[in-house]
């Protein structure tokens, strides 16, 4: 069964799509993502979308879903690289994604992860952060 | 052959004769805009083409196959005056002089027989009648279409996406918004987001002439996208009127960031950056001739 490579960088999870999502995969990217945000205590998911081109009410929600569930397991979600063609289509569906941060990209998403959970994080030198930090 | 016909096709040329001369005796004569050979061309054309149809014995319904090509030359001739700008009124004119041309002819011929020319008269009457509402009918239909290449025009050249800074955008809106202005407003805006990787987009509505509950769902619905892009959006250019209606109206824009002026947006925009703008110690010029 295919599924979505999720890589662990630091406190957080990155995800990037490469495949258009029809429903069997997001359901198990959400599954997966959510096992993976509670076995590592992940702080911060990141979901990069740039190849998405085709999104329908279903992925919306997923999108939606996967961000609420985080929350509650204390990460934060951001939504990267959505196509204009996509944002479109999500705010004519009235899929507003309200809970989910977004960002242009990959290293702007970054960014406002660091912001968001409240690591100090020089914006010139993009060094990761030290992972005992919240460990103890 | 019914009568009428018989009478079309034996009097056409003193019909044409008759319709020439009414035409150019009319004053709304537009002879800069139509030459007279073209003119007595196009009635002659006409001319055939009901002789023909009427001699299929159809005299009353207009929309039968016979007389599709009347039809179609009726057609021709209002779209083309239409897009030459003649007015409705000439352009009416043309089949109503014709009308006067036919009936000229019938009385003339008729005259010693009352009956039938009271009822070859009604039935011209009502095949003109006919056939005028068809060249109202495109004639409109061709200034319609001009307007609506005009619109697209103007579709075009208003939506400009200006990069006033790094990383920040101003799109001023001028005109009202409606649906199709919308998407092209929020796509262009959208591109250029991904194409310049600005995080800030102001939307200027100044030139906006008021925000119905409407327009105010096309401002959220473009806000929501640029969120969703990734990218912060700020409306500016809200008049006293404007947030009058909005209030009245009942809109809620408690969670978009708005501004009285675009240089408060770009003020504001310049914080979320971080950026700050000085004032040297003196003015110095624009240093030309250096």
């Amino acid at each position: 069964m295919d599924r979505i490579p999720i890589l662990k960088m630091g406190q957080f999870l990155l995800v990037t799509i490469q495949v258009d999502l029809y429903d069997r995969l997001a359901l198990n990217l959400e599954n997966d993502l959510i096992n993976m945000v509670s076995k590592t205590g992940a702080r911060g998911v990141l979901i990069d979308i740039s190849a998405v081109s085709i999104v329908d009410s279903f992925m919306g929600r997923i999108l939606g879903n996967i961000a609420s569930m985080s929350r509650i397991m204390d990460a934060e979600t951001v939504v990267v690289g959505m196509q204009p063609a996509v944002a479109i289509t999500l705010v004519e569906l009235g899929l507003t994604l309200q809970g989910v941060y977004t960002a242009l990209d990959v290293e702007k998403g970054m960014e406002l992860l660091h912001d968001k959970i409240g690591t100090i994080e020089h914006p010139e030198d993009e060094e990761e952060e030290a992972p005992h930090d919240d460990i103890d | 052959m019914n009568n009428t016909a018989q009478l079309l096709q034996n009097n056409k040329k003193k019909i044409l004769e008759n319709w020439m001369q009414n035409q150019l005796a009319d004053e709304a004569l537009r002879d800069d805009l139509i030459s007279n050979e073209e003119l007595r061309r196009q009635s002659d054309e006409l001319l055939n083409g009901l002789a023909t149809a009427t001699a299929s014995g159809n005299v009353e319904n207009t929309y039968a196959p016979e007389y599709e090509t009347v039809t179609e030359i009726l057609s021709d001739i209002s779209i083309t005056r239409a897009r030459q700008g003649f007015t409705p009124r000439e352009t009416g004119m043309y089949v109503l002089s014709l009308k006067q041309a036919i009936n000229q002819v019938l009385e003339e011929k008729l005259s010693d027989q009352p009956e039938q020319l009271y009822k070859e008269l009604s039935i011209i009457n009502k095949l003109l009648d006919n056939l005028s509402m068809i060249t109202f009918d495109t004639y409109i239909k061709g200034r319609e279409e001009v307007i609506l290449r005009q619109n697209d025009e103007i579709n075009e050249i208003s939506t400009p996406v200006i990069r006033v800074w790094e990383g920040i955008l101003a799109l001023p809106i001028i005109g009202t918004l409606d649906s199709a202005r919308t998407q092209v407003v929020m796509e262009n805006l959208l591109l250029e987001i991904v194409n310049t990787g600005s995080s800030i987009a102001i939307l200027d509505i100044s030139g906006v002439p008021a925000v119905d509950s409407l327009v105010a769902q096309h401002l959220i619905k473009t806000v929501s996208a640029t969120r969703l892009m990734g990218a912060e959006c700020i409306i500016s250019g809200i008049r006293a009127e404007i947030a009058q209606t909005i209030v009245h109206l009942g809109i809620d824009l408690s969670n978009i960031k708005t501004k009285a002026t675009l240089a408060n947006a770009l003020q504001l925009a310049f914080s979320m950056r971080g950026v700050e703008v000085k004032k040297t110690a003196r003015y110095t010029g624009l240093n030309l001739n250096k």
